[in-house]
């Protein structure tokens, strides 16, 4: 029998706000236990809780992303239960109304694009942390976390495999951190997802009974827990079994999902509307101004990069990966009027495998999108070859990093000389040959050194061409136009 | 020197008639005899209390004087204080030390109060006798084999018996106006969100309302003047202009003071279950507001029978959860031994929680639970905006309402602590206010045939404080019942 997978997930973006979502207590990560919970996130008797304004702001700024509804008036409720680093006893959290709700997101599928539907996004307050390490068989309890503002972004059950889930995790990474609500550091925790996963035979159209894996802080670990999970699942019914609703962990060790609690004992979490907090009331004025504030979208920009620099789609949907990408590549593309491939091709090859190979990020790339351009320009109007480029591209990043760690702490303190393209060419030389004279005479010098070579080309081995290409080119240690080194050669062979 | 009302000591303080240091020992010395009866402070600390006076008499010197300044007061052991522990009258929280003031105390220290100590009180506030505290039962100053009202029993009976000028409370149901009734004095409890609760304990958050106790309603006024105001630590804080409550008080208006004030008369505050004299004493109240110059007007509450229910659905629910926190996690008692978490968690609240506290917390798990949310959190949640439009629709008739504050002068204790829809009762007619959020106060009015005190409830529409405050004063400028003391407290008059 074939099976179809049904997946929808429900993510926690931590909000980039300075300050907790209920209290003044900041929210850096990594601060020694319990140094950043101050009386209300402790839950003392007698605090209350005070909704931080800038965690709304970024709310609606998801939501008018997504193009969802904005509920002009959405109620925190509580949602009950016991847990020693949940120190009220309950979590703030919107329950029936939530503030943003619907919308969408399109994700890059392996047959093509594809709409998720959202089904809501709510605000709500994290928990603080339990610590078994090094207390000798003690619990303790850092509540550093406990009240960090999330936003629970919750999907309808639109996928059909670990690849749309990551893809659609990917998309939404890249979303929240766009849009610069959240810093998307996922070893720290502050985006984490929830899986739903269930099977049903293909054509069925009712959904199987599904599985929730919790807190997959990667996108690795989200493939192998769904893949997991999936086999789990189709092995279970095969074997005449059934899936029973569940709560489930993934492990990541031995790379397999584990039950956790079922449905018989979920708690009973007696949501009510806190009533200490009034109703959230969002007016038109608001959404609007923060619909102003919002920067190009990473959709809009896609297409706007295949209309205006008449970039392929694949290489459109690349470069807005982050806005961080795509600045550069404005940057670099805004100095190579009409040749923005060229540069989009650097930036996704050249450049790319250098940020990986070094572990950065673009915003610290060495080499400035400016300094490529001109690069670029150096190749485009033949000054130096495709290749000498490459040899240039990394002088000029030896020199930018150099330069990096030397003025280090100081923004922008690369050094002009070190980075520059045409300094690098000038200084070791590397402009290409086009002088007709010039290579005619380096062409009968390699024929005259190697006669048995030239006997073999005669003889009619074509392969030997290439070989005193080399020489020619070893001659001049590359430089030489290859175009106009081929023709030289062609001529002087048939003469 | 038996200390009279606020406005009187502290015209005495700035004529220097006595000094604050004097009139501070003198109450200390009160305290320390009478309280072992009455058992009105969990805590009192003379230390502190005499070194806020010391500052009151240097301020009222420099005559930088404030109209409270050198006040003793005392706080409902609910509100925090950072100067001495603050009990809720529970075992769970007998030693915690808050290590800030709530709002109200705040403002009542920047005032120039001097603080006494924190009165003892039914255990977080619920009940409506005081016997419920782990501190032992509070006893009503003018019988002290009598309960003085709950649950800010200590704050009233200490006001009663004149071991202090002015106290604060908290109001959730008539914690307040019923025990202010039960002991003879004044109480107030104003429009919710007008008083901060921050650093209040929460018992059920919708409904908790801060108020002050005094000897009249010209103290009232000022002790509010100095408790109102806008916090922005308390979400449902109002922010609104100041108002000064006493200000209308000071106005001469002639010998009929009310004429033009029309007061409502409930039907169902007059009906059965209210004690005969209790009646009689409420009717002789108003023939002097109508010849004061108010006419009266029947008006109907048509759901205000149903408020006790639903108000026993959402405080215990609210509760429920406000009660989570008391967990043994972070601070307060903890078992002693235990032999894993949940363990740890029933030991602790099974032991740190009194029988009230528990019923409530049980009845509150049960109406917010999953299927029954519906028919009974919900449904209260509707009925209750049902009540609220009721008053609105009685306001359009009249300015104040009028009525009992409770159907019986105070009870015996021990009477009533094993049939608690007996107590509950108990707050039949004060519970509506807090449920539509607007002011109420009580004054006596009277003395059942057992000698013990009656109150009078006017109520009024949200933010009406001024008008209820103007009316009780008019009474009183009239009547001497707030003169009445009880015998205990005569005593050691000099």
């Amino acid at each position: 029998m074939s099976w179809e997978v049904v997946i929808g997930l429900e993510t926690h973006a931590q909000l980039s706000t300075a300050s907790k979502i209920f209290s003044g207590a900041p929210t850096a990560f990594g601060a020694a236990p319990n140094t950043q919970a101050c009386a209300i996130d402790i839950a003392l008797p007698g605090v209350l809780p005070v909704l931080n304004r800038g965690a709304v702001e970024r709310a609606i700024r998801f939501g008018l992303a997504v193009g969802a509804t904005i509920n002009r008036r959405s109620v925190f409720a509580r949602k009950n239960y016991f847990y020693p680093d949940l120190p009220k006893g309950y979590q703030i959290s919107q329950y029936e109304i939530p503030i943003v709700q619907g919308g969408a997101l399109t994700i890059a599928t392996a047959s093509g694009e594809k709409t998720v539907r959202l089904t809501r996004a709510h605000l709500e307050e994290d928990a603080g942390k339990s610590l078994h390490e090094e207390l000798h068989g003690w619990t303790g309890i850092d509540l550093n976390r406990a009240g960090t503002p999330l936003l629970e972004i919750v999907s309808e059950p639109d996928m059909r495999g670990a690849a749309e889930a990551v893809a659609y995790a990917r998309t939404l990474h890249a979303l929240v951190k766009w849009i610069g609500i959240c810093d998307g550091n996922m070893q720290e925790g502050s985006f984490r997802c929830d899986a739903n996963v269930s099977v049903r035979p293909a054509g069925e159209t009712r959904l199987g009974t599904r599985c929730e894996i919790k807190n997959l802080n990667s996108f690795r670990f989200l493939e192998q827990a769904i893949e997991f999970e999936v086999r789990r699942q189709i092995e279970l019914i095969e074997d005449g079994g059934t899936v029973v609703q569940e709560t489930r962990l993934f492990d990541p060790a031995r790379r397999e999902t584990r039950s956790m609690r079922t449905k018989e004992d979920a708690q009973d979490y007696r949501y009510f509307p806190d009533p200490d907090l009034p109703p959230l009331v969002v007016d038109a004025a608001s959404i609007e101004r923060v619909r102003r504030e919002l920067p190009e979208l990473p959709e809009a920009m896609k297409v706007r990069f295949e209309r205006d620099y008449g970039l392929p789609a694949y290489d459109a949907r690349v470069l807005t990966a982050s806005r961080e990408i795509a600045a550069y590549f404005e940057t670099a593309a805004a100095e190579l009027p009409g040749s923005a491939k060229l540069a989009a091709n650097w930036i996704m090859g050249d450049l790319a495998a250098a940020l990986h190979k070094a572990n950065l990020d673009v915003v610290d790339c060495p080499v400035p999108a400016k300094e490529l351009a001109r690069l670029l320009k150096r190749i485009d109007d033949g000054t130096i070859s495709g290749k000498i480029g490459k040899e240039v591209f990394d002088a000029m990043w030896e020199g930018g990093a150099a330069g990096r760690a030397e003025g280090a702490g100081k923004a922008g303190a690369i050094a002009t000389a070190a980075v520059s393209a045409d300094a690098i060419i000038a200084q070791r030389g590397l402009k290409q040959i086009s002088d007709e004279g010039a290579l005619e005479r380096i062409v009968d010098d390699v024929l005259s050194a190697n006669p048995s070579i030239v006997a073999e080309y005669r003889s009619g081995k074509e392969r030997a061409f290439n070989s005193l290409v080399g020489k020619a080119m070893q001659a001049t240690r590359g430089k030489a136009n290859p175009a106009q080194l081929n023709a030289i050669l062609k001529k002087k062979l048939a003469a | 020197m038996l200390a009279g009302p606020i406005t009187e000591v502290a015209a005495a303080l700035r004529a220097k008639r006595y000094s604050c240091v004097e009139l501070t020992r003198e109450l200390l010395d009160r305290i320390a005899r009478f309280n072992p009866t009455l058992n009105a402070f969990v805590t009192v600390d003379a230390e502190r209390a005499l070194a806020d006076a010391r500052a009151a008499d240097a301020a009222i010197t420099a005559g930088s004087a404030q109209p409270l300044t050198g006040i003793p007061i005392a706080h409902k052991d609910i509100l925090a204080t950072a100067a001495m522990r603050t009990t809720c009258g529970s075992k769970m929280l007998a030693s915690y030390a808050s290590p800030f003031d709530a709002d109200v105390v705040d403002r009542l220290k920047r005032a120039g109060t001097v603080l006494v100590g924190k009165t003892n009180m039914d255990e977080f506030a619920m009940g409506s006798s005081s016997e419920t505290s782990f501190f032992g039962p509070v006893r009503n100053p003018w019988n002290d084999a009598y309960v003085p009202g709950g649950s800010s029993g200590g704050s009233a009976a200490a006001v009663a018996a004149r071991l202090i000028c002015g106290s604060t409370g908290t109001d959730t149901g008539g914690s307040i106006r019923q025990p202010a009734a039960l002991s003879g004095i004044c109480g107030l409890k104003p429009t919710y969100g007008i008083c901060s609760r921050y650093g209040l304990v929460a018992f059920a958050s919708s409904l908790d309302q801060a108020g002050p106790f005094a000897q009249t309603a010209g103290d009232l006024a000022l002790l509010l003047n100095a408790m109102a105001g806008h916090d922005p630590r308390d979400s449902t804080s109002l922010d609104r202009p100041v108002e000064d409550y006493a200000r209308a008080l000071a106005a001469d208006r002639g010998a009929r003071p009310l004429a033009g004030v029309r007061i409502g008369l409930p039907r169902e505050y007059f009906g059965k279950g209210v004690d005969a004299d209790v009646a009689a004493a409420v009717e002789a109240a108003l023939a002097e507001l109508r010849a004061l110059g108010a006419t009266t007007v029947d008006i109907a509450l048509a759901n205000v029978g149903l408020a006790v229910p639903v108000y026993y659905v959402i405080a215990p629910a609210e509760a429920s959860s406000n009660l989570s926190r008391f967990d043994g996690v972070r601070y307060g008692h903890r078992a002693a031994a235990y032999s894993d978490l949940n363990d740890m968690y029933q030991k602790t609240r099974a032991e740190g929680f009194g029988a009230e506290v528990k019923r409530r917390i049980l009845v509150g798990t049960y109406v917010l639970s999953h299927g029954y949310y519906d028919a009974y959190y919900l449904k209260a949640q509707q009925v209750r905006r049902l009540i609220a439009e009721d008053f609105k629709r009685a306001y359009r008739s009249c300015d104040v309402i009028a009525g009992p504050t409770t159907p019986t002068a105070a009870f015996a204790i021990g009477v009533k602590t094993g049939d608690p829809v007996e107590m509950y009762l108990n707050d039949i007619f004060t519970v509506a206010a807090n449920l539509t959020g607007a002011p109420a106060l009580s004054l006596p009015c009277g003395f059942d045939r057992n000698g013990l005190p009656i109150g009078l409830q006017l109520q009024g529409d949200a933010f009406t404080e001024a008008r209820l405050l103007d009316v009780a004063h008019r009474f009183q400028q009239a009547t001497d019942w707030h003169r009445r003391v009880p015998k205990l407290a005569t005593e050691v008059a000099r």
